[in-house]
């Protein structure tokens, strides 16, 4: 086998969920000239956007404003989210929505045949667009069976991209592993599109499959591009307790209510509103999500939550919306209740604790879905425009996939046209070391005593203790030597595997090393930010505080020692800050 | 309850064996666990050489489907507590190459996939101002149960016509066929109705429903085929016996 092979596109895309194949369509419907490649990690239909649930917020119906999906949304996000970015995203979801509409997308209809519409936390009115609770699953398959018409799209299945290939200054393509052979493959390419998802397993409990491991970010990251607003990272208060799995939103948005272990919906304790038998807009359990997992951690602090073998847990209760309502809108919770559970939520009720669900943070990028690197863009959770600020509103991620993708492949295809190819002879020294680096580091290293395994979980735990719901000082602090040390060891792993056909031992320790990279940035994000805000919460530190930190951090790496913290100003446009007023 | 359940698992690492081996693991048994848990253990804390597929453990993405005991399934929706006791054999899913260990290839699938148009066809499509097209609670109950295919294969596995016969499109495909043919949105059928009758095996397709028996998701491909059959013929009758039918 060669050292390494080479192909050349115009757009690449790493990363194959539903930003990414997003960004690629819109990327050959920009410049139907261009050749765009798809490498991912794992066959598109496998991305992650396909467990997203609860649905896609965009303002359809006349009783709706694009202010109020706007103001919902700044305010949702604690005033961190860039205005500007925001307006464009309110503006734009409806034609997504729509174009994923005539594309085939099985929305929910309403009898006359309209797209039907639920409420969801934080928004003041119904305005999120449902494919019953499989809403992500069926947008990845339409935009996944979409993709597949458009001939000038190549896609590189099962390929797990290593490093960014930057030529003075340009990102000009990347080196993946072709897992089926483990040949190295450099993809050469005029503009490069990051749509890698989320990090959630940088923590040990989480909805997010065992994909999401920040590879997108860690590559920028390690090619000199910073990382925006990190320390939001957001639990979603109503996972399954032991596997994670999501229970989505809508069970709340349909009716469902939160109990503690007397039987009391505690929200009405926590400045949510009081509870009314149906749901409220804004308040109780259709509250943000941040607050909702805050108030979980309170609730169990006065001894007032159920203990289980696998931590504790409050009750969501759906049994009054009877069984219609949850065959029709929600048989995806049942069948993941019945399942997972052994138990019906037509009957009995739900044990759900808060989990880690998305990070508002990511690659920094403006409202094209430009990072500050040339040729480099990104889009979906991978990036951060950012719309979500200190807590993104349920719903707007589906939408975001949509709305950033499509401009990040817009942006990357005119980018692509306009500019030279990539220079061949610059970058192949690049692309020699990087596979000589894979095979000595990896492939060939001998012995080594540390297990994958036991690294992996010692940095999950540590960002549970230090970087969870509520953080302080000493706890960040404690959590950034962990990692330190898990780092210095993580040199000395051992691998069983010396194979190149489909390696996954190698896949899973690139994995790590990438996790550990995202996990500091997190940790020390969140150190710097000396004030609470969203789903960052310091109890040293318990007030949001403007004056220093209405401002986005941006971690850069640094080779030797921790990332290096800046901040950058929020933009703000029609919506000066204010307090956060749910409950009515 | 045991303490501890051994799997049986078939390996293959084509550097090193000429064909399939079977190794031993014994783990931990635990009543929470799914099959996958118990090939996580065996990963993280015996064998870091053991190779298969999986991400969501949640039953929607559809990569860790595997034959458990001969039986297709998707791994993280099954239990270890509901197998026999005794040894639980896990294999690659049957009918499809072994790149290694517990991964095939699907690319057979991905292939014919393609061949079916699995996108809306418009022979004009409006611009995004007239909003949306119109579409019933009925009119999306024609075709939804066939769009909720994960593609995990669990259907050509047990489909014993794909096994005879490779150049079958097989049951998956021809259910994401229907779910387009079937949207009444599209404007596409008779392209695909094209594709589907160019192979013989649609018609040895029999009523068994092996490929509805496994699907993990109630997709029912059987009567997806069985649906297609009846159009099709109902198509050849007025073309041939009623040739100014189809005017």
């Amino acid at each position: 086998m060669p050292e390494y092979r080479t192909h050349e596109h115009d757009v690449l895309v790493i990363g194959g969920g539903g930003a990414g194949l997003r960004a690629a369509i819109a990327a050959a419907e920009t410049a139907p000239a261009l050749s765009v490649a798809v490498v991912s990690k794992v066959y598109p239909m496998r991305s992650h956007t396909v467990a997203a649930e609860g649905g896609a917020a965009a303002v359809i119906k006349p009783s709706d404003s694009l202010d109020d999906h706007a103001y919902d949304t700044i305010s949702g996000g604690d005033w961190l989210c860039d205005q500007d970015a925001v307006e464009a995203f309110v503006r734009e979801a409806p034609q997504e929505m729509l174009r994923l509409e005539y594309w085939g997308c099985p929305w929910s209809r309403e009898p006359d045949g309209s797209v039907a519409v639920r409420s969801f936390g934080g928004m003041k009115t119904e305005r999120t667009w449902f494919a019953a609770d499989k809403t992500g699953f069926h947008m990845l398959h339409t935009l996944f069976q979409t993709s597949l018409k458009y001939q000038t799209i190549t896609r590189y299945d099962e390929w797990f991209v290593t490093a960014l290939l930057v030529d003075d200054g340009r990102c000009v393509g990347a080196v993946a592993i072709e897992l089926a052979t483990g040949q190295v493959q450099a993809v050469l390419a005029r503009a490069v599109i990051l749509t890698t998802g989320g990090c959630g397993k940088v923590f040990p409990f989480t909805t997010n499959a065992s994909i999401k491991t920040g590879d997108g970010m860690a590559l920028a990251y390690r090619a000199g591009v910073p990382l925006k607003d990190m320390e939001f990272v957001q639990y979603h208060p109503t996972g399954l307790p032991f596997t994670g799995i999501l229970i989505t939103e809508a069970t709340r948005s349909e009716g469902g209510w939160l109990l503690n272990k007397d039987g009391y919906r505690y929200l009405q304790d926590y400045d949510l509103g009081t509870p009314e038998p149906h749901p409220v807009l804004r308040s109780m359990e259709l509250g943000p999500r941040d607050r909702l997992s805050q108030a979980f951690v309170k609730e169990a602090a006065l001894g007032r939550t159920i203990a289980t073998k696998h931590g504790d847990v409050v009750h969501l209760d759906i049994r009054h919306l009877g069984a219609k309502v949850i065959e029709t809108k929600l048989p995806f919770v049942r069948e993941l209740c019945l399942k997972y559970e052994h138990l019906d939520p037509v009957k009995e009720l739900i044990p759900v604790r808060p989990v880690v669900h998305y990070l508002m943070g990511g690659v920094h990028t403006d409202i094209r879905g430009a990072t500050p690197m040339e040729g480099l863009f990104a889009a979906g959770e991978t990036a951060c425009v950012s719309i979500n600020g200190a807590n993104r509103l349920g719903s707007n991620s589906l939408t975001e996939i949509l709305v950033f993708g499509a401009r990040a492949g817009t942006a990357a295809a005119e980018y692509a046209a306009a500019s030279r190819p990539a220079s061949r002879s610059s970058v192949i020294a690049q692309v020699a070391d990087e596979a000589r680096r894979l095979r000595e580091r990896f492939l060939d290293k001998s012995g080594g005593r540390e297990r994958l395994a036991t690294l992996r979980t010692e940095m999950q735990q540590a960002m549970e203790e230090g970087a969870g719901i509520y953080r302080d000082e000493a706890g960040l602090v404690a959590a950034a030597e962990t990692i330190q040390v898990v780092k210095d060891r993580f040199p000395d792993v051992r691998l069983d595997d010396r194979s190149l056909t489909f390696n996954t031992e190698l896949v899973t320790c690139l994995e790590l090393a990438n996790m550990l990279d995202v996990a500091e940035t997190i940790i020390h994000s969140a150190r710097a930010r000396e004030e609470s805000r969203g789903a960052h919460e310091r109890t040293d530190y318990p007030a949001r505080d403007d004056d220093r930190f209405l401002a986005h951090s941006l971690a850069w790496y640094s080779p030797n020692g921790p990332p290096r913290i800046e901040y950058l100003p929020v933009t703000i446009t029609r919506w000066p800050p204010a307090e956060r007023v749910y409950g009515g | 309850m045991p303490d501890t359940v051994t799997l049986e698992v078939q390996r293959y690492r084509p550097e090193e064996e000429t064909g399939p081996a079977w190794q031993r693991y014994e783990v931990p048994f635990r009543p929470e666990w799914m099959v996958l848990d118990a090939l996580n253990y065996i990963k993280d804390h015996l064998d870091g050489t053991l190779s298969y597929r999986w991400a969501c453990r949640m039953g929607v993405c559809g990569s860790c489907g595997m034959l458990v005991n001969g039986e297709p399934v998707l791994t993280c929706a099954t239990y270890l507590e509901e197998l026999p006791h005794g040894s639980i054999r896990v294999e690659p899913l049957r009918g499809f190459p072994v790149i290694r260990d517990l991964i095939f290839d699907l690319t057979d699938f991905l292939n014919k996939l393609k061949r079916v148009s699995p996108w809306l066809v418009r022979k004009k499509e409006q611009p995004v101002a007239d909003g949306e097209y119109r579409q019933t609670p009925d009119q999306l109950a024609e075709y939804k149960q066939y769009s909720m295919c994960i593609n995990c294969m669990l259907c050509y596995s047990a489909c014993p016509i794909y096994e005879l016969e490779p150049e079958f499109i097989g049951p998956a495909a021809i259910a994401l066929a229907q779910r387009y043919n079937h949207d009444s949105r599209d404007e596409g059928v008779q392209a695909r109705m094209d594709v589907l009758s160019q192979h013989d095996g649609i018609w040895a397709c029999t009523f068994v429903g092996e490929c509805s028996a496994v699907c993990p998701t109630n997709v029912d491909p059987a009567a997806a085929i069985q649906r297609y059959k009846l159009s099709a013929t109902l198509d050849w009758v007025k073309s041939t016996v009623l040739p100014w039918g189809k005017r």
